[in-house]
């Protein structure tokens, strides 16, 4: 069946017309109003190439409600005029009339009345004309006749002016015949139902086209954190190549394992209150492996074990000061130093992600917890080739190909070498991670045998995360200002895909 | 890491070459410099200039950190441009432009290292005098002297540069070291270095026109952008360090400031340098890297005038030190280290270029290797393994992967978290990442808890009071979460699977780790039911069957400050309470300036492992 009658026979007239027919016109003939007609052809437009239809503006003059019943009754002045008899009539009286006060002041000012004020029993009207015309309404029973056109601009301004004249803007359709024109249009049916499926009928029906423009919706659902999702494919990544997690959940540590069994002197600048977080309560380390102490004491104080030592005098309370860990490598000296109480000694791949912490300055890129990621290797007879070897690896298994190593300095690590990756999108080289190989100073005190060695590198899980979602604000990303919107809507963590290009200057 | 500024010409007129910035940036990278920034003359105007080309003659560190902020107009700054290197903070010896310099042309062996020579004096010796005083305060001082010296305006900017980035540096800002450098034609020693009650000393400092007592000093230094950081190290001491000569005449009061008196400029031809401090073994390698880069300037180049400096103990000691060492490292040793094969020739040529002054010796495989007084970082064969790599290039190494055959294992706390986000995030709920360190207020006050109750760590000396405790919920992160996203969509579902931290006196520290599961619900209605399910369905994934059998779970009518009266229940699995559920206390949400109902669940996942 066809889609309401209006729509039928918009097409029956389509079908009669010559080339095509205006909505507004056809509501006209049809005495209907316009809006159905309009309603006829979008249902009609839905179906694809039935019609044609073209929007269009026309600007028309329209009488208003007091101009309608001028153009039928004719002007306020000349009602006036007409209700005074020969012999005059009162002022007050002719006041009294409908038009009486608009009237007589238009009346007045065409000359067609006068007024005299020295009558016996007060002001009388008297028509100073035999007879008049009434300009006003044949005016407005033009415009009612749709010839506006034969005003002038002055006239019709002046009638606007006394609101008898208004402009509307009509949007009507030119409807013409599309590609599908027929006048036999069934009712489309929207969605597939269990009724159709079970009696067949969707054979004989047609359905309404789906519009592949619009958005599906969403499903409802939970996400991942981006930079847990990176911490994943990172852990993966360390998996694959072999490596065992390190136990790291302990935030609190004391400054014996966090820097003294690096071998990181007691008046390192990372030492200071600036720099790390130092406890109140618990203040002071319960416990700490007192042998090994004295080993590490006499290393710092005094040298041994091949090296010259600080050579400066090394105090346990210092080393008691407990603080919020400020590198995960205090977990890999514990993980090394228990390593080192198992014999005969095994060789070893460890790894860890965790959150550290540092006093500093914040920033847009530093917050004062981040996540570090460490790698450690030890085994009999490591060199510094294996270390780049290592890490080529794995910065392979993160999408990066070309690295180049730079001679650096860390307090626990020698040789100790800076690894930079060439960044296509900044054309420059940018320092991607931190690597070394632990210093004897560091290994011997735990007990390692002499000659194994240990390799380590470690990075932030911040920083690729950033680059990874193009996030320039740390605060976006890590702590609760996250912007929850930007967690929905991050792809899944794949971190040896293409990433997409940048949005281009036009684009943004 | 330090960064050294140095004029690009200046640099490259003592280079005899000149390079490309694209060149020189290569070459610092090879060596493990880095060149950091390059300064165009015009932002040199700018900024004031740098301190490297300060031009008002002066030794006060104040006015040299007055020109980096850009207070004070540099003349003539207009033309040059400036490298910006960062140094490794170890390399004490390339802290100024000399040493650089000296660095990388006997890395690029356009010369051979010098040798430095100690010197005694044609007449007396100049002595320096430690009293017992200042064995509390600060016991240890060493001296020499520079003679004859010959500086020029950027020598003498370099000298004063090269004694700030020390400060700044191996000298712990002045509280391990203190240097003073003084012109030693207006002294007479020999001198005394002493302790005296604050009240007691009077001199007139460095670029003061009238004199002061100490205690006035401090006063005055306490608004002093520069010294203000200093003071702390004797504010509180009965005595303050001083050092006098034979005349009375203050030199210093370290590690504050020089006396006006002995102060050096550009003329000056004969300097006394004077270290004093806590730390022995750093006053020496101080005083070892200013005679070593200055005493190039000398009428007898790299020749250091030798200063006696007598100990309480009546012990004599003459310095500076300059001390040569020998090590012996096998070539074989090195090339097992750094996985190449280079002759023992070779390895020699390489650490030589590093001014590690090398020979072969022995059967043919010994290196015997001279450590300079410059290199006060050598202090192990891995040292010198590490500078024969960069010699031979890191870049040039041969990549191998190691053979070591290991099976991988995950650490099962994590392994469990890893499994359980997923599954949250399944369950409908988004994962929230937020801080460990929060205020007192969020663990305890905004939750209706006292702080003493929370068995919280607390720290001692943070910046705001964002970083006052560790966490002992992650229940607070999950809703200052929610309050910075209250413009999305209702509900919110979040949850987090991470570490919170309790005092434990049964640990080695004092305080443990526990790993949370908290998730919260946020909507118009409580959704009581909502969270009770996703227990239930934690449970499910748990394996943890509900009821109270042994290995089962129920929940308990309870209490507890943060949660609505009557609302609140608490989880038992495998016979030991392991967190609560519930609808939140309106106290709480508005105290987490939120305006919705909330219900919440917190569990330890450790017995679940």
């Amino acid at each position: 069946m066809a889609d309401g009658p209006v729509a039928e026979l918009l097409l029956r007239r389509l079908e009669a017309s010559d080339g095509g027919l205006d909505s507004a016109e056809l509501a006209a003939e049809l005495g209907m109003e316009h809006q159905a007609v309009v309603g006829a052809v979008k249902s009609l437009q839905a179906l694809g190439e039935v019609i044609e239809a073209e929007l269009r503006s026309t600007k028309r003059w329209e009488l208003t409600v007091e101009g309608e019943e001028i153009a039928r009754e004719g002007s306020h002045e000349a009602r006036v005029f007409r209700s005074i008899p020969p012999e005059g009539l009162a002022q007050s009286e002719l006041m009294r009339l409908p038009s009486g006060k608009v009237g007589f002041s238009k009346a007045m000012s065409n000359k067609w009345i006068r007024v005299d004020k020295s009558a016996a029993d007060g002001p009388r009207v008297f028509r100073v004309v035999d007879s008049m015309e009434d300009e006003v309404q044949r005016r407005l029973q033009l415009v009612r006749g749709g010839q506006a056109e034969k005003l002038g601009e002055k006239e019709r301004s002046e009638l606007r002016k006394r609101k008898l004249l208004a402009e509307v803007t009509l949007k009507t359709y030119w409807v013409s015949k599309g590609s599908a024109f027929s006048t036999s249009i069934s009712k489309q049916e929207t969605e597939l139902s269990p009724e159709m499926i079970s009696s067949g009928s969707w054979r004989d029906r047609p359905f309404k086209p789906y519009n592949f423009l619009a958005h599906g919706v969403l499903p409802d659902s939970g996400h991942l954190h981006p930079l847990l999702k990176v911490r994943s494919q990172f852990r993966q990544i360390f998996l694959e190549m072999g490596f065992t997690e390190m136990p790291t959940d302990n935030f609190i540590e004391s400054s014996f394992w966090n820097f003294d069994a690096l071998f990181q002197p007691q008046q390192h600048p990372a030492r200071d209150q600036h720099d790390t977080f130092f406890l109140r309560d618990p203040a002071e380390a319960l416990q700490l492996p007192m042998d090994y102490v004295q080993r590490v004491k006499r290393t710092h104080s005094q040298g041994g074990y091949g090296s010259q030592g600080y050579k400066y005098n090394w105090k346990l309370d210092e080393a008691r000061k407990n603080l919020l860990r400020t590198h995960t490598t205090s977990a890999s000296a514990r993980a090394l130093y228990r390593l080192a109480q198992k014999k005969p000694f095994t060789p070893v791949k460890y790894f860890s992600i965790d959150r550290v912490f540092r006093n500093e300055t914040l920033d847009a890129t530093h917050l004062a917890e981040f996540h570090q990621i460490e790698g450690v290797v030890a085994d009999h007879g490591l060199t510094l080739g294996h270390l780049m070897g290592v890490l080529r690896e794995f910065f392979t298994k993160l999408g990066i190909t070309q690295l180049r190593f730079k001679p650096a300095y860390n307090p626990y690590t020698e040789p100790s070498m800076e690894v930079f990756s060439y960044h296509q999108g900044l054309k420059k080289w940018v320092e991607v991670g931190n690597s070394g190989v632990f210093r004897p100073e560091m290994l011997l005190p735990m007990g390692l045998p002499e000659n194994v060695s240990v390799i380590a590198w470690g990075l932030s899980l911040e920083r690729p995360t950033m680059i990874k979602y193009g996030i320039n604000n740390i605060r976006e990303l890590v702590g609760h200002k996250v912007n929850l919107q930007m967690v929905y809507d991050s792809p899944l963590c794949r971190l040896d895909a293409e990433p997409r290009p940048p949005p281009t200057q036009e684009a943004a | 890491m330090p960064t050294v500024s140095v004029k690009r010409d200046l640099l490259f007129q003592a280079l005899g070459r000149t390079y490309t910035d694209e060149e020189f940036d290569e070459l610092c990278f090879e060596f493990g410099l880095e060149l950091d920034e390059i300064v165009p003359p015009e932002i040199c105007c700018l900024l004031g200039g740098d301190s490297a080309f300060f031009t008002i003659e002066t030794t006060s560190e104040k006015e040299i950190i007055s020109k980096e902020q850009g207070n004070v107009k540099a003349a003539g700054a207009s033309d040059v441009v400036l490298y910006k290197i960062d140094v490794p903070a170890n390399r004490y010896d390339l802290l100024c432009l000399e040493g650089l310099v000296r660095g990388l042309q006997v890395f690029k062996e356009r010369i051979k290292a010098p040798v430095y020579k100690r010197v005694m004096p044609d007449g007396k010796i100049q002595k320096l005098i430690i009293t017992e005083e200042t064995a509390k305060i600060r016991p240890f001082a060493v001296a020499a002297v520079l003679r004859n010296i010959k500086f020029t305006k950027d020598r003498y900017d370099s000298f004063i540069e090269l004694q700030e980035k020390l400060h700044q540096n191996i000298c712990r800002k002045r509280a391990l070291v203190a240097i003073g450098t003084h012109d030693l034609d207006t002294l007479s020693g020999p001198f005394t270095y002493t302790a005296k009650r604050p009240s007691d000393i009077k001199f007139k400092p460095l670029n003061k026109t009238k004199e002061y007592t100490a205690c006035e000093l401090m006063n005055i230094y306490k608004t002093d952008s520069h010294l203000k950081h200093y003071l702390h190290i004797i504010e509180n001491k009965p005595l303050y360090p001083v050092i006098y000569d034979s005349n009375g005449v203050v030199l210093s009061m370290p590690p504050i400031i020089n006396g006006d008196h002995s102060k050096i400029t550009v003329n000056t031809r004969n300097i006394f340098i004077e270290c004093t401090g806590t730390d022995f073994t750093k006053a020496k390698i101080v005083l070892d890297i200013i005679v070593t880069m200055f005493s190039e300037y000398c009428e007898n180049q790299f020749t250091v005038e030798a200063a006696e400096v007598v100990f309480p103990n009546g012990k004599s000691h003459t310095f500076p030190e300059l001390a040569y060492r020998k090590e012996m490292v096998r070539a074989d040793l090195i090339n097992k280290k750094v996985g190449i094969r280079e002759t023992p020739e070779n390895l020699a040529k390489l650490l030589t270029r590093m001014y590690l002054k090398s020979e072969v010796i022995g059967d043919g495989n010994q290196i015997e290797i001279e450590i300079p007084p410059t290199r006060a970082d050598i202090i192990h064969a891995c040292d010198i393994v590490e500078d024969a790599a960069i010699a031979y290039g890191y870049n040039n190494i041969q990549m191998t992967l190691p053979k070591t055959y290991t099976i991988a294992n995950q650490f099962p706390l994590n392994k469990l978290t890893e499994l359980l986000r997923h599954d949250m995030a399944a369950a409908g709920f988004t994962e929230a990442l937020t801080f460990a360190l929060c205020s007192q207020e969020d663990i305890a006050d905004k939750l209706g808890v006292d702080i003493s109750a929370t068995k919280a760590v607390h720290i001692s000396n943070p910046k705001t009071a964002e970083f006052q405790v560790a966490r002992t919920t992650l229940l607070p992160g999950l809703l200052k979460t929610i309050a910075a996203n209250r413009k999305m969509p209702l509900p919110l579902k979040l949850f987090e699977i991470s570490d919170i931290v309790i005092k434990d006196s049964n640990t080695d520290v004092g305080a443990k780790n526990y790993r949370h599961l908290c998730a919260v619900y946020y909507n118009k209605n409580p959704g009581f039911e909502i969270i009770h399910g996703l227990l239930d369905r934690i449970m499910q994934l748990l394996d943890v069957p509900p009821g109270e059998d042994k290995g089962g779970y129920v929940i308990k009518a309870s209490e507890g400050p943060a949660f609505f009266p009557g609302r609140c229940a608490e989880i038992f699995a495998r016979g030991q309470s392991v967190g609560k559920l519930g609808v939140l206390h309106p106290d709480v949400i508005t105290k987490f300036e939120l305006t919705m109902p909330c219900s919440s669940l917190e569990i330890n996942i450790g017995p679940f492992l």
